[in-house]
């Protein structure tokens, strides 16, 4: 075990930064060339990131140290498993996303594609730069690079609607940065440093009011991009972008940022120790607690399918947080597998809500009756996803799941469970009832009763994140140790008790 | 040569000064090379200045030869070599910005714009080179008279504006002479480092107390510090494109120096802060000044008069890190110092580029220019997030010195005014984005592309110095730390 100096991680996050130019000023002249760029952007990326993986697992530090930006504190990746394990699902579902998009920005021939393309990039960009961050500025400086990147994905349709969506967004998400600015302002002040340390570096440091204050206004600024309900209202609007927008940065990207960032505040630089001390993790896990059952509530009720699925994902948000709020290792294992497993699953159903739309226009759930007979591919990976999501084995979610039970009962707190198994159940309540509508009831007279699929573009890579979220659940370590990666990182952390 | 560096810097465009009158009636196209060659010169020889600084310590340059306090001192130091690069670099900017917008807006009266364009930047140099509290008022009189001249050259309403700024510089300037009489009649030295010196002695003293008390009022008229702004923004908005650009980021930066010289160069900074609270009050107005050049903005619908009331916001934020009168405040302030001259003058530029192309600076006229103007409101885009203080850049690092200096002496209101004006500022430059940016279309229409709009991208001698600053922006945003590090920490009073 050691710290490794390497390049590698400037350059994941360059290679897009470059792609991003380059698509810029290809632009429409030559379409071809420009989704040549990001196709290339994404392979390069992921196997600059690949490439760091054995190291990592062997309880390697990979390090790379840019620039000093103020006494104490240097522009500087620092890559643990942790962080390692963001990058790997992120660079990995942006190939995916990347075939998918082309097939989907050009089958409605949508406007303004170069500046779609050109966001998503940087969006990536920023992305990596989060996951491999090696303190909590360098953090703060993607997030926020993060936040502006999205916004012209979220107006993108540039109607009334989406315009009001993009001002909603812009709000909820710079008042958040600068909660988390003063936070990490608080910090400095009190330690003289950010930097990121497996078991937090604040034990000590300051009164303990202050301490929760930090606390609260991190996590609240990190939730909102977590979509942490009452702070939620910004996701189900912005569901007005593009559907592989809201596949890769409403379920994985962007959102799992936020959480990215919780994790990291309770875990770097609060540490388990601290938290106990100051009894935050309790608080922070019934505040969860609220979010998970009532989100859960909120899906059940709407009819449009990807409100529906942007509440699901709040609710899984927020079980994720609520994983590692235990504190304890099957914990903290489960939480962070979640974001993984979530993130296949839930791109999966994205991808479905956006194939349905791409060939039938249609939006809601109450006008698919029957549409399974129509596209029988896209409706099966529909109930692979549903089924991950509600935790039923052999999807992947069912791993996670269950070690974060395994996790609630570890810290003797047997409320939580009941709030994990009522989530499940709602999950059932609210995604079942798609599955068999889709398949067995009469369908609807514009419903074509014979094959008639989206575009194989959209059809492959939505198939491939259902598959894979199948093999994650059967073999947890196929592709790239994927899962030690993540008990790794909860080894760590918790190493440092 | 090297030695005489600092002197250079205003003499050379002193003289170039008055020999571009002749050159233009000679042959008026070679004016623009011939200020362009004056400013490099300056600017070359600031940044020898600056390292010489930085190698061997401060300079000292006695003029004619005769020795302080009887004769005229140059002293460069730390600050004033960092601000003399800025001002110098800035100057030269809006010089080879200013060709076109000179010859659309003035084309009968380029000579002597250019002439009095060159006396002004010598004045800014020499404010900042100057040891001596009354060559320092004669220099602040030099910039003050080019600028009412300039700016009453521009469009309509131009010359009330100007004359609206004459009656309140020239108050200004009073209160300043005043105190720097004072100063002379209880001393009997007008050399800083010799005030220095002899001023603890005297703190008791009412003149003394009365003396600092009006060159601060001086220096915060000519600063354009709420509630002190009344004559800025009409004169600012009506002047002609490169002349705001000019004067925007300059003159209100070269007196935030001031002030802070006087108050912890001439007074010992334990005057400033616990003797007189001037430190108290001056935070406590930055922050009004602050939120009433946010709050004023957003009522704006005009471009540039938009900027200047940020401007009038940002004036706060130099006031306020000097308000707080510890490390981080002060580093906050002299890198802002910087960033701010950054920005302003990339904003002002713009502006003028859009009113160059669109002779329009409607915010509500803006649709499609990102498409008639990409690299223009790209820059824009990377400026306006400077301004609201997104990193990486710059204008993001003096917010986290100013928010840390405030947080350091538990200053939680005005922390808390600091985040404010951030939000007010992306709502701000959100607002004009969006305006230029996005392209409204009723329901679920997915077409191609809508109407073409033809490319007619800024002339490219605005456009490099747009670019150029908008790169700077990003990379000494990137090279913060290594300022702080190697100029900004020396500039500060040890004692803090």
């Amino acid at each position: 075990m050691g710290v490794i100096v390497s390049i590698k991680p400037l350059l994941a996050v360059l290679v897009t930064l470059v792609a991003a130019v380059l698509i810029l000023f290809t632009g429409e002249r030559n379409r071809n060339l420009r989704e040549f760029w990001t196709l290339l952007a994404s392979i390069i990326k992921f196997s600059i990131v690949i490439s760091m993986v054995p190291l990592i697992l062997k309880g390697n530090i990979i390090e790379y140290t840019i620039i000093s930006l103020t006494p104490g504190i240097a522009l500087q990746f620092r890559i643990d498993s942790l962080g390692m394990f963001f990058g790997v699902l992120a660079s990995f579902l942006w190939i995916i996303t990347s075939v998918y998009s082309i097939g989907y920005v050009r089958s409605l021939d949508e406007h303004a594609q170069t500046r779609y393309f050109f966001n998503f990039a940087l969006c990536l960009s920023a992305t990596m730069g989060i996951a491999f961050a090696g303190n909590l500025l360098t953090l703060f400086i993607f997030y926020e690079i993060l936040t502006v990147a999205t916004w012209p994905l979220v107006y993108h349709k540039e109607t009334e609607e989406a315009i009001m969506a993009g001002r909603k967004y812009l709000v909820y998400t710079l008042t958040a940065g600068m909660a988390i600015l003063f936070g990490i302002i608080l910090i400095y002040s009190l330690t003289g440093t950010t930097d990121f340390k497996p078991g937090g570096f604040l034990s000590g440091c300051g009164s303990a009011n202050i301490l929760r204050f930090i606390f609260v206004i991190l996590i609240l600024g990190f939730g909102v991009k977590a979509a942490v309900m009452v702070l939620h209202e910004w996701l189900p609007s912005a569901m007005v972008a593009p559907t592989p927008v809201s596949a890769l940065l409403h379920a994985v990207a962007v959102v799992k940022a936020g959480v990215f960032g919780c994790l990291k505040v309770i875990l770097y630089v609060f540490g388990p120790e601290l938290l106990h001390e100051l009894n935050l993790w309790l608080v922070l896990a019934y505040f969860v607690s609220f979010t998970i059952i009532v989100s859960g509530m909120y899906a059940l009720a709407q009819d449009n399918l990807k409100r529906r699925l942007a509440f699901s994902t709040i609710n899984n948000l927020a079980i994720i947080i609520m994983g590692a709020a235990m504190l304890t290792p099957s914990g903290i294992k489960g939480a962070i597998f979640h974001m993984g497993s979530h993130g296949f699953m839930k791109i999966t159903l994205f991808f479905v809500a956006g194939a349905i739309y791409v060939k039938t226009h249609k939006e809601n759930i109450s006008e698919l009756d029957g549409i399974g007979r129509q596209m029988p591919l896209t409706m099966g990976a529909f109930a692979i996803g549903a089924m991950g999501i509600a935790g039923i084995p052999p999807v992947c979610g069912f791993i996670s799941k269950w070690y974060m039970a395994l996790g609630t009962l570890e810290a003797n707190e047997v409320f939580f469970l009941f709030v994990l198994l009522t989530s499940a159940m709602m999950d059932i309540a609210y995604f079942f009832p798609i599955i068999y509508s889709s398949f067995f009831k009469k369908p609807k007279e514009d419903v074509i009763p014979c094959f008639n699929e989206a575009p194989m573009m959209m059809v492959i890579p939505l198939m491939v994140t259902a598959i894979i979220s199948i093999i994650l659940g059967i073999f947890p370590n196929a592709f790239f140790n994927f899962f030690n990666i993540a008990s790794t990182a909860a080894g760590k952390i918790l190493g440092g008790m | 040569m090297i030695e005489q560096a600092p002197v250079l810097i205003v003499v050379i465009p002193l003289i170039f000064a008055f020999i571009t009158p002749l050159i233009g009636w000679w042959r008026k196209e070679l004016c623009y090379p011939w200020i362009i060659l004056s400013l490099t010169l300056s600017t070359f020889c600031s940044v020898i200045t600056l390292l010489t600084v930085i190698n061997t310590g401060v300079i000292h340059y006695h003029l004619g030869g005769w020795l302080p306090p009887w004769g005229i001192e140059y002293a460069v130091d730390y600050l004033n070599a960092f601000v003399l690069v800025i001002v110098s670099f800035t100057s030269l900017t809006v010089a080879v910005y200013s060709k076109k917008s000179v010859e659309l807006e003035l084309p009968e009266k380029t000579i002597y714009f250019y002439t009095v364009f060159l006396l002004q930047a010598t004045g800014f140099f020499g404010i900042i080179v100057t040891g001596d509290m009354f060559n320092l008022y004669v220099f602040l009189e030099i910039a003050s008279l080019a600028g009412y001249a300039l700016i009453a050259v521009g469009e309509e309403g131009a010359p009330m504006a100007s004359f609206r700024y004459v009656i309140m510089g020239t108050i200004g300037a009073s209160f300043y002479l005043l105190g720097v009489g004072y100063l002379y009649m209880t001393t009997g030295s007008l050399n800083m480092a010799d005030l220095a010196r002899l001023l603890p002695d005297l703190y008791g003293s009412k003149v003394v107390l009365v003396a600092f008390t009006f060159l601060i009022v001086g220096v915060a008229t000519k600063m354009a510090l709420f509630p002190l702004h009344g004559w800025l923004p009409d004169a600012y908005e009506k002047a002609p494109s490169s002349v705001s650009a000019l004067l925007a980021p300059l003159m209100t930066k070269v007196s935030a120096y001031v002030m802070i010289r006087i108050m912890f160069t001439v007074f010992k900074p334990y005057f400033s802060i616990e003797m007189l609270p001037v430190t108290t009050i001056l935070s406590w107005i930055a922050a009004a000044a602050i939120l009433y050049g946010a709050v004023m903005a957003l009522a704006q619908t005009d471009l540039k008069r938009m900027l200047v009331y940020v401007l009038l916001s940002e004036v706060g934020y130099l006031v306020l890190g000097i308000g707080l009168a510890n490390k981080n405040g002060l580093t906050g302030t002299i890198l802002h110092i910087m960033n701010d001259a950054c920005m302003m003058v990339a904003l002002f530029m713009i502006v003028g580029a859009i009113v160059y192309r669109c002779g329009n600076r409607e915010i509500s006229q803006f649709r499609n220019l990102h498409r008639r103007m990409p690299f223009t409101m790209a820059a824009f885009v990377i400026v306006g997030l400077s301004v609201v203080g997104i990193p990486p850049t710059c204008g993001f690092f003096s917010k986290w010195y100013l928010i840390l200096g405030a947080v350091d002496t538990s200053q939680w209101v005005l922390a808390g005014v600091l985040v404010l004006s951030s939000l007010l500022n992306a709502i701000l430059f959100f607002r004009v984005i969006e305006y230029a940016y996005i392209e409204p279309r009723g329901g679920h229409d997915n077409g191609g592309e809508s109407l073409a709009v033809v490319r007619e991208e800024a002339p490219l001698t605005m456009l490099i110095p747009i670019i150029s600053v908008t790169a700077g922006i990003v990379l000494l945003g990137l090279l913060s730390g290594r300022i702080v590090s190697t100029v900004i920490q020396f500039a500060i009073p040890a004692c803090f």
